[in-house]
């Protein structure tokens, strides 16, 4: 057993291996592409874009707002754009998914022995998942703008990219699911459960305007408009309405802030808690 | 007490003493080395490993010994740097676990083999550990080849049969070239051809120099492949030895005889420090002399000896017989009820 090496055919490695948040973010990127669920998601993404947002344009030509008031107030880059709602659970389920099947599998504490400081391997998932989702939101987005526009021209209801704003809102609902994401990724890291992070992420995007909803009046308005889904969304919007949103980098500032708060708590759990 | 010709279980009376493989030590860094200081880790109310001071040294397997939750993945988990000691200190190749510039390249660990994404294929899992510390894809190739994974690397990593898993787990651990090696139960579920290759492996990478590590609550496994032994229960230290000596000192090894008069036989030998049983198959089991005493004492008094053989103690009786007050749930055993 002992005379025919198994083994001997390993050579020594000694090139420099030191860790690097480069060479993270490069391993970060090999884990992405390499994880079915993650495309999905992404794939998922780009249809509720696009699917959404023509089929909500297809409704709006069919049943245009009637009356002056209510032409005046149409925002045909929202309708365009609607598949966002709708994609930024995906692109948030995504940013969960990066960490959470990593601790549910175990797969977290190879990560941890290999990048010991641990925090670059939570910015390196945080670069991948922004550059991800950047790559397939913006064209995504500029798709579904063109597709609807182009429907809700048939009743003249359509607005030209180079109209003041309009291209902000387009770029700026890429920009919105990308920081959806990452608020994904802090939740997951500091819940380290799929189930328990998509609940919360779930609550914080959809049930947190709920509840403000049930203030009174103008109140529910005030706290409504810093709320993160709400705030966020004032980037997607041409004419925001002051009363009911802060205005379009305001509102994306607050949106950011929530998950920069996020992401700093995650970074300490991550850094402090046994792997 | 065990017999030689029995399953597993035996000290190896002669150890390997080959030379190290030339040309694979590597070269101009500090030699690989475990050190710990009143290690202790609680979970709570929950002590796991209490007031461990040990040093794991290189170039020699080292064996981690202790009955199930004695507290073996937790220190592993520890010179791991995936946790974090309450008290206490581990140093890895003289630091902190978690203060190595170029970790892979200093430690190299396996805690749990089927810690893989499901869906990934082995060869990215090895990639994207890789390239956290810029191993080249050309590395990922030869740790493949060395567990003999090529056939299988691009096939999903959850798919793996748990032997082709644990050859997966030490390729990554393998793929830095660290200067020590620490893996937990690596021999779990493997079948013979798996066990024979992992025990090999160990030993030439203690030739190479390394220090090796390894945990298994299996005393017939670690016999088998370690010189060393760390033997923890409670998640406290009980030996720190090598097997040879744990064997000597846990157990003694009696001598089997028979005689051609057996009562003649007992009544010459017996005396206070010396027991003589009766075994069921008409032998004497003899402790507290030596075969050739014995040998001579029987001439002496003009018995033929038939048969004179000397009993190893068996490691899994050592192993029991130090941890018994350490052992978290423990059955009764059939000696206890027969006694």
């Amino acid at each position: 057993m002992t005379a025919s090496s198994v083994f001997a055919a390993l050579p020594a490695y000694n090139r420099p291996q030191r860790v690097t948040q480069a060479r993270v973010i490069k391993s970060e990127w090999t884990k992405l592409r390499t994880q079915p669920a993650a495309l999905w998601s992404l794939l998922s993404a780009v249809i509720l874009v696009v699917g959404f947002g023509v089929l909500y344009s297809l409704l709006r030509e069919a049943r245009p707002p009637q009356g002056a008031a209510a032409t005046a107030s149409f925002d045909p880059v929202s309708v365009s754009q609607s598949g966002v709602q709708l994609a930024q659970i995906a692109v948030g389920v995504l940013g969960v998914l990066l960490i959470t099947s990593e601790y549910a599998t175990g797969l977290i504490r190879t990560t941890a022995a290999a990048v010991p400081k641990r925090l670059p391997a939570l910015w390196g998932k945080a670069v991948m998942l922004t550059a991800a989702i950047g790559a397939i939101g913006l064209p995504a987005s500029f798709v579904t703008f063109l597709a609807g526009q182009s429907i809700l021209a048939r009743q003249h209801l359509s607005v030209p990219l180079s109209q003041p704003g309009v291209t902000q809102a387009v770029i700026g609902s890429a920009l919105y699911l990308a920081v959806a994401g990452l608020l994904g990724l802090a939740l997951g890291t500091l819940l380290r459960s799929s189930a328990g992070a998509i609940s919360a992420l779930f609550g914080v995007m959809f049930a947190l305007p709920i509840v403000a909803g049930f203030l009174p009046g103008t109140l529910s308005d005030q706290v409504n408009k810093f709320l993160p889904s709400t705030a966020g969304q004032a980037i997607t919007s041409v004419h925001p309405d002051p009363a009911t949103s802060l205005s379009p980098w305001t509102g994306f500032g607050v949106f950011c802030a929530y998950a920069a708060v996020l992401l700093t708590l995650a970074a300490i759990r991550l850094r402090r808690g046994d792997a | 007490m065990g017999r030689s010709c029995l399953t597993g279980g035996v000290f190896p009376s002669q150890h390997r003493l080959s030379a190290p493989i030339p040309g694979r030590r590597a070269g101009g860094r500090v030699e690989g080395m475990i050190e710990m200081h009143a290690l202790t880790k609680r979970y709570g109310a929950t002590t796991a490993v209490s007031d461990l001071t040990f040093t794991v040294q290189p170039g020699t397997v080292t064996g981690f010994l202790g009955p199930n939750g004695a507290g073996k993945s937790t220190t592993m988990r520890m010179i791991l740097g995936l946790d974090e000691p309450t008290s206490g200190s581990v140093l890895v190749n003289g630091r902190p676990p978690r203060a190595h510039a170029a970790p892979l390249h200093e430690i190299g660990g396996m805690i749990d083999p089927r810690a893989v994404h499901p869906s990934r294929r082995a060869y990215h899992h090895l990639l994207a550990l890789a390239q956290t510390s810029g191993i080249g894809k050309a590395r990922v190739d030869e740790v493949i080849d060395v567990v003999g994974l090529r056939s299988v690397a691009s096939r999903p990593a959850g798919k793996f049969s748990l032997g082709m898993a644990q050859r997966l787990g030490i390729a990554a651990a393998l793929l830095g070239d660290p200067a020590t090696v620490v893996l937990d139960e690596p021999v779990n579920g493997l079948d013979v051809g798996g066990i024979r290759w992992i025990r090999g492996m160990l030993r030439e990478l203690a030739d190479a120099g390394k220090t090796v590590f390894v945990s298994s609550h299996l005393m017939s496994e670690i016999a088998q492949t370690a010189t060393r032994l760390i033997v923890i229960g409670k998640g406290r230290l009980i030996a720190d030895t090598t097997v040879a000596d744990f064997i000597a000192s846990a157990a003694p090894g009696a001598v089997r005889v028979r005689s051609s008069d057996q009562p003649a036989l007992t009544r010459l030998l017996r005396s206070p420090d010396v027991t003589v049983t009766p075994a069921e198959d008409g032998s004497l089991a003899v402790s507290g002399l030596t075969a050739a005493q014995i040998g001579a004492a029987a001439a002496a008094a003009g018995i033929t000896v038939l048969e004179l053989a000397t009993e190893q103690a068996s490691l899994e009786d050592a192993f029991v017989d130090l941890t018994k007050d350490a052992v978290e749930y423990r059955a009764a055993t059939l000696e206890e009820k027969n006694a």
